[in-house]
């Protein structure tokens, strides 16, 4: 489960496929998810830097992690599968 | 929270958008999902804390704002205006007497509803008794206090006679007439029809009746009625009733009561404009009303008196529900749902409306389309089909708008219990004007046959 090398990735929470031309907005937890992606990090450690700067409870954040990892799946910006 | 916890970064739920490049967010601008955090000045949250969610919060400075405004728009126009609140728009008691104040007489359709403006206080002589159902004991009452009867059908003129012919005073009586105005369905099945000549027999009746007064003619014609046109018509027919009735009899009738059916600032279920959009407002609906009987002809001292029971237009504005999110899913289509703690057990206008609802929170500009469902089990308890909202979370709040109208009369006590209604006044401070609910409210109510009191299981 990765996100696709060639997703460019600004830090304004612009995303763009260069493959097929699709262009995204993201908020800003979903742009940190994004860049950890980048960086290879695992979900667990996903989790825990988003735990560590946001106000929110764990609950929350695996449930929407999951269901985040399943949408950009679904937009075609991960290979792999997300379990 | 703990003290730790206050200096993260405020959460909200990851979502991408995709992004059609050319294509203006058909949503247009975003002013929708600014967030609603205080009515009048009076934090939601707190309201929440205090009286629970959901719960209706009735705004009384747009009450009486709404209710001059409707006024000024009619006396700037005509020299003898009078309302009367229509009881089932909304017969809370505050809500009503906020009205009484104001001056409207009431206007009611059921022996409920006229006991119930008999006990705020209204004089008996200003209330209009309108609607095809009153019993023989409740028209003996009417007529022993001079209240304004408008007979909807000829069983119930026929029970007039019979009841006034023993009866120590004569009945002020209206009758109701309903007449083509171009506007389709005709609603036809109140009153007596005007293009048939039904409504002149009825007339004639009466005034061959020596035990009844006709004191008034009365019509409405439909209700949120997008065109002021409508009401030029049916100012003109009424206006030609009361012209023959002096030609014949050179009686003058004292007023035309032109019922409600002005349409609020609400939007309709699938209509293309929002309502504001839509709603010719109080302005013109008096322009179309007022000229019609201005330029009738009447003389100077003949001119009637114009009644209005405006409704929904009255009191919608006034009206919030305050909820909360109770969960977030994905249905199968991939299209996102939200499920709320209020349905249309209490929101019974989701059947018609499509009513702006606002987060009572701020949050990004990032927003999703969504299904708003109610808490009810049942399929039909759909809120809004489709909706841009923030991303909400579990336990935010959201306030809806412009519920002020019908909900309090119609809702039903379904799957769970009525929520509290709370007024805010003039000043700021909080009223609980209605109570909740509970289960002794319903179960006092119910009995238990001895045999079936207990079981084994
Ligand atoms: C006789 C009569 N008057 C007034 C009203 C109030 O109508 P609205 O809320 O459309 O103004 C109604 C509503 O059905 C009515 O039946």
């Amino acid at each position: 489960m990765k996100l696709l090398s060639n997703i460019a990735v600004s830090e304004s929470g612009y995303l763009f496929n260069p493959t097929n031309g699709d262009s995204f907005s993201s908020n800003a937890v979903a742009t940190d998810i994004i860049s950890l992606l980048k960086q290879d990090k695992n979900p667990d450690e996903i989790k825990k830097a988003i735990l560590e700067k946001y106000d929110v409870e764990k609950s929350t954040i695996e449930r929407d992690l999951d269901e985040f990892l399943q949408e950009l799946r679904d937009n075609y910006l991960m290979d792999g599968d997300v379990r | 929270m703990t003290a730790e916890s206050k200096a993260k970064v405020r959460y909200e739920r990851p979502i991408i958008r995709k992004m059609n490049s050319g294509l203006m967010n058909k949503f247009g601008t975003r002013t929708e999902y600014a967030p609603t955090s205080h009515i009048d000045s009076v934090p939601v949250k707190r309201i929440i804390q205090e009286y629970g969610s959901p719960c209706f919060v009735i705004s009384e400075r747009t009450l009486r704002k709404t209710y001059q405004s409707a006024l000024r728009a009619f006396k700037t126009r005509y020299p003898k205006v009078q309302f009367a609140w229509s009881y089932k728009t909304n017969y809370i008691d505050a809500v009503c007497n906020v009205f009484h104040q104001e001056g409207s007489w009431a206007e009611v359709v059921s022996g409920f509803e006229y006991e119930k403006a008999i006990r705020n206080g209204v004089p008996g002589n200003k209330i209009i008794f309108n609607g095809p159902d009153k019993s023989t004991d409740e028209l003996k009452r009417a007529i022993e206090n001079e209240s304004l009867i408008h007979i909807d059908h000829f069983d119930e003129l026929y029970d007039l006679i019979e009841i006034t012919e023993t009866s120590k005073k004569k009945a002020k009586v209206a009758i109701r007439v309903n007449m083509d105005v171009g506007v389709y369905p005709l609603w036809d099945r109140f009153g007596f029809n005007y293009e048939s000549y039904q409504a002149w027999q009825a007339i004639v009746k009466i005034m061959n009746c020596d035990r009844m007064e006709l004191v008034g003619l009365h019509c409405h014609i439909g209700t949120f009625m997008l065109t002021s046109n409508a009401y030029s018509v049916a100012a003109s027919k009424l206006c030609d009733l009361a012209y023959n009735i002096k030609l014949k009899w050179n009686k003058s009738i004292q007023y035309l009561d032109l019922g409600g059916g002005f349409a609020s600032t609400n939007t309709l279920r699938g209509s293309y404009l929002p309502g504001s959009d839509s709603s010719p407002g109080f302005d013109d609906y008096a322009e179309a009303i007022t000229s019609t009987i201005l330029n009738f002809g009447f003389k100077q001292e003949d001119l009637p008196l114009l009644i209005l029971e405006t409704g929904r237009a009255m009191v919608d504005d006034a009206g919030y529900l305050l909820g909360t999110v109770l969960a977030n899913k994905r249905l199968s289509d991939g299209r996102r749902a939200t499920i709320m703690d209020f349905g249309v057990n209490i929101l019974f206008t989701a059947f018609w409306y499509e009513h702006k609802i606002s987060p009572a929170q701020e949050f990004t500009h990032h927003t999703e389309e969504m299904v708003v469902y109610g808490p009810l089990c049942m399929n039909i308890d759909k809120i809004r089909e489709s909706v841009s909202l923030p991303l909400l979370s579990r336990g935010d709040h959201v306030v809806v708008h412009k519920v002020g109208a019908y909900n309090m009369t119609q809702w039903m006590q379904f799957i769970a219990m009525r929520p509290n209604v709370v007024m805010i006044d003039a000043k700021g401070e909080v009223h609980k004007i209605r109570e909740r609910e509970t289960i002794d409210t319903l179960t006092g109510l119910e009995l238990k046959p001895d045999h079936l009191k207990t079981f084994k299981l």
